[in-house]
């Protein structure tokens, strides 16, 4: 029985040679090497993003999936590195993308119509090779769509950026792409965060609407506290340490002329968990020169 | 001092079969005149061995059946004339141009490039052949004597001083291109070679001949002598093709696109040049059947054009004929010609190859042709307008962008790898923060909702079937412009939704019930009506 095991092994091998080499050889892929998705509590939590693998972001609607993704592509784009969006549902914002710091210039913007054109696109670019960063951004598609993507969908896209230095990433509302995926994370929106009302205290969450007196002129969204959970990961950072298995949580978005609370206002940090504050995106907008905006 | 005389025999049989890659080495007569009466005009010598005579009829050049017959195309003849210009000059820039068949290489200098005088020699045959010309090459001192071999003996012909006479006495009389009238005198004295034209003596030819009699003679000895006349090197880089049949299909097209391309790109490759656009010309068939169709639609009584004409502008310039057929195939198939195509034109517009020399630590990028035809390939899925770099308009209207195309950062620093620093890109980089902005998402176009009002202020929202209480507003934010052409006015609000227990997945909100969201809504004062402009995420 084992000589004909090896038998059978030496056939492959030589079958195979010139083509592949050692087949039956292990290779360690667990060390990658993992570039930073520009929010620090992330990376911390799951050593960085990985590149020449596919990582999965998934969660409902106004979870924080897009935080995530402008974030890694203002990182990704100050690296001077060529990134890539496919955007299936055509639901990008440039000018709040601008705001969070992404060199649009930088950027290679694919709109389609639909899950079908998003994959046929995604394939092109990762085919086509030297992108730094490309997501699919599938967070419009309903899930019950991408559910039907056959699993060597994802297999294919997981083989195609290996041995690259690519950073996949995927945007979704479920997770779809299952063990092809080297790292999954899970988003969730804890909370959002007004600003003051009139009468309130900083910070303190603004009277229901139909309590009188409310000036909603003066209440302002500064932003969302979000929660990022590592649901799955075969990786191991080569060049950034991981915290912890547990969620951690972010805050992001807007914060109004008065100072951002920071980490003490809404959070506390731990080995697990850690939050921490961002500035209004209109903000640091209006603080631009003026001869800044008219170029 | 050395001279390299380059000579296309059966030059208009060669320009054809040069289009034509399947006719290499078949029996080839061309045809000229006007119809009904074409001839034979020229004839390979694969023909003329089969019986094919010059000024035979084309139904008489039919019955053999062996043998290939095309019309005769100037078109051709003029772009293999241009592509053998090309090949001279691709070894020096002296070069003179004698005859459609046939140029004069000057060879001086060049034996530190290439070596000695039979290996340049060797070269140029070497290019000559892909350039798809079959040439003799003979290199001489003197400029007529190169001219002469080059006529009269196959292959590479290197003729040592003092040897011309010897060398060219075997040749054929005809070779000097007398007029007719001294060739049927040199005939009817038995004069049928060089040799033996230089043997009488030249007094009594003079007397006999006059002073083409002796140049003549001086010719047979190899004893003319003239300077080089240079000619100046063109930019012009053109190949076209007349088609027998019309043809529809790009599959069909392809392939003679490919063709047309590769004969360019050697072009190009020989003067060490690439191409920075390609210019497509079709000349599109006039059918009648079609015209007829268009008409009978009331709202489409447009006629077909005759012309069909396209520009492949590349980013940065390439000569590498299978990924511009790859480039040329996607614009076609993006935007076909209306119309079977009878003639194609192809021209590049020349410019200086892509020199770049990428830093060790700048991070990877695609290959400029690589993404080039990636974009394509997504422009030819997506559509054109829906790829590229998006750029921010100067206004505040809501989503005022345009798509600009998207181009690497090395391209736009002058291919030396330097990131553009701007002093807007510099402001930018300055102004941005470390801490991640809030992401929002846009509905194009705006959802349509419906808001139910509480003391002026939003309290409840019904969009996609949903329905969410407003626990918290904060609004509204006017905005306004452009009255003078297409204004908006608006009145936006940010609202955290509490949706109720009742609601419904939907596409774009597919969410389990109690469940909180934060978008923007707006309200349009023109429109007189709510809208979703988008959510946070």
């Amino acid at each position: 029985m084992r000589s004909a095991l090896a038998t059978l092994r030496s056939h492959v091998e030589l079958s195979l040679a010139g083509r592949i080499v050692a087949p039956f050889g292990y290779r360690d892929r667990k060390s990658v090497e993992t570039v930073s998705s520009g929010i620090p509590e992330i990376d911390a939590l799951a050593g960085g993003l990985p590149r020449g693998a596919l990582t999965e972001i998934y969660g409902p609607a106004c979870s924080g999936r897009t935080t995530v993704l402008l974030s890694t592509l203002a990182a990704r784009t100050a690296q001077a590195e060529v990134c890539a969006l496919v955007d299936a549902r055509d639901s990008f914002d440039p000018r709040s993308a601008e705001a969070a710091g992404v060199e649009l210039q930088q950027l290679l913007w694919v709109r389609c119509r639909g899950l079908d054109q998003s994959l046929r696109a995604a394939d092109l670019l990762i085919q086509g090779g030297g992108f730094g960063f490309i997501a699919l951004d599938l967070s419009d598609i309903a899930p019950e769509t991408v559910r039907h993507v056959p699993l060597n969908a994802w297999f294919r896209f997981r083989r195609a950026v290996e041995d690259t230095s690519t950073v996949l990433l995927l945007l979704e509302q479920e997770s779809n792409a299952k063990t092809c995926a080297s790292l999954v994370l899970q988003m969730k929106r804890k909370a959002a965060r007004w600003s003051a009302t009139p009468k309130g205290a900083a910070n303190e969450r603004p009277a229901e609407i139909s309590r009188d007196p409310f000036f909603p002129h003066a209440c302002l969204l500064e932003g969302a506290d979000v929660q990022a959970e590592m649901i799955h990961t075969r990786m191991q950072s080569i060049n950034m340490p991981r915290a912890g298995k547990g969620p951690v949580s972010i805050t992001a978005g807007f914060s109004g002329s008065a100072a951002a609370g920071g980490a003490a206002d809404f959070g506390s940090n731990s080995d697990t968990a850690q939050s921490f504050s961002a500035q209004s995106i209109w903000s640091y907008l209006h603080a631009m020169p003026v001869e800044a905006k008219l170029k | 001092m050395f001279f390299a005389a380059i000579h296309i025999p059966d030059f208009i049989v060669q320009a054809v079969v040069r289009g034509e890659f399947s006719l290499h080495g078949r029996a080839v007569a061309i045809v000229e005149g006007t119809p009904p009466l074409w001839s034979v005009v020229a004839a390979n010598p694969h023909a003329l061995r089969i019986g094919i005579e010059l000024g035979m009829a084309k139904s008489q050049a039919a019955q053999f059946t062996a043998v290939e017959i095309r019309h005769r195309s100037l078109a051709q003849e003029k772009a293999a004339h241009e592509a053998l210009l090309d090949l001279g000059w691709s070894v020096s820039p002296r070069v003179e141009d004698t005859a459609a068949d046939t140029i004069v290489v000057d060879l001086v200098g060049l034996g530190a490039l290439f070596g000695p005088e039979e290996k340049i020699a060797q070269e140029l045959a070497k290019r000559s052949a892909s350039l798809g010309l079959s040439a003799r090459i003979a290199a001489a001192q003197s400029i007529e004597v190169a001219i002469l071999a080059a006529r009269g003996l196959a292959g590479v012909t290197l003729i040592a001083p003092g040897e011309e006479a010897q060398r060219l006495s075997a040749l054929p009389v005809h070779t000097l291109l007398p007029s007719p009238e001294i060739l049927e005198t040199l005939a009817r004295w038995g004069v049928e070679t060089c040799g033996a034209l230089a043997a009488l003596p030249v007094i009594q030819l003079s007397e006999r001949l006059g002073q083409e009699g002796v140049r003549l003679h001086t010719l047979a000895r190899g004893e003319f002598t003239r300077s080089l006349v240079l000619a100046r090197p063109s930019v012009y880089f053109q190949e076209e093709m007349e088609l027998d049949d019309a043809v529809e299909e790009l599959e069909s097209l392809s392939f003679l696109l490919g063709r047309l391309l590769d004969q360019l790109c050697e072009r190009l490759a020989a003067r060490s040049l690439s191409a920075r656009a390609i210019r497509m010309e079709f000349e599109l068939e006039r059918s009648f059947e079609k015209e007829l169709q268009s008409c009978a639609h009331p709202g489409q009584q447009k006629l077909i054009p005759r012309k069909f004409e396209k520009v492949l502008v590349l980013p940065v310039p390439m000569r590498d004929s299978k990924l511009l057929l790859k480039l040329v195939r996607l614009r076609l198939q993006s935007d076909p010609p209306p119309a079977a195509i009878i003639k194609m034109i192809l021209s590049a517009e020349p410019d200086r190859p892509r020199t770049t020399q990428r830093g060790l630590f700048l991070p990877a990028a695609p290959e400029p042709e690589k993404l080039e035809l990636t974009m394509a390939r997504l422009a030819n899925l997506v559509g054109d307008a829906n790829v590229g770099s998006p750029q921010l308009m100067d206004t505040h209207r809501p989503d005022a962008i345009r798509m600009e195309r998207f181009r690497l950062a090395q391209e736009i620093a002058g291919g030396r790898g330097k990131k553009s620093s701007t002093p807007t890109n510099r402001n930018r980089s300055e102004l941005r923060v470390a801490k991640p902005a809030n992401g929002f998402r846009l509905f194009r176009p705006g959802l349509p909702a419906r808001v139910e009002l509480r003391n002026g202020l939003p309290a409840r929202v019904f969009f996609q079937g949903q329905r969410g209480e407003v626990v918290a507003a904060s609004g509204p934010w006017r905005t306004s412009g452009d009255w003078w052409q297409e204004p908006w006015d608006q009145a936006e609000w940010d609202v955290e939704v509490q949706f109720s227990s009742v609601a419904q997945k939907t596409k774009l909100l597919a969410e389990p019930a109690r469940v909180r969201g934060l978008y923007l809504i707006y309200y349009d004062a023109r429109q007189l009506g709510w809208f979703l402009r988008g959510a946070y995420d």
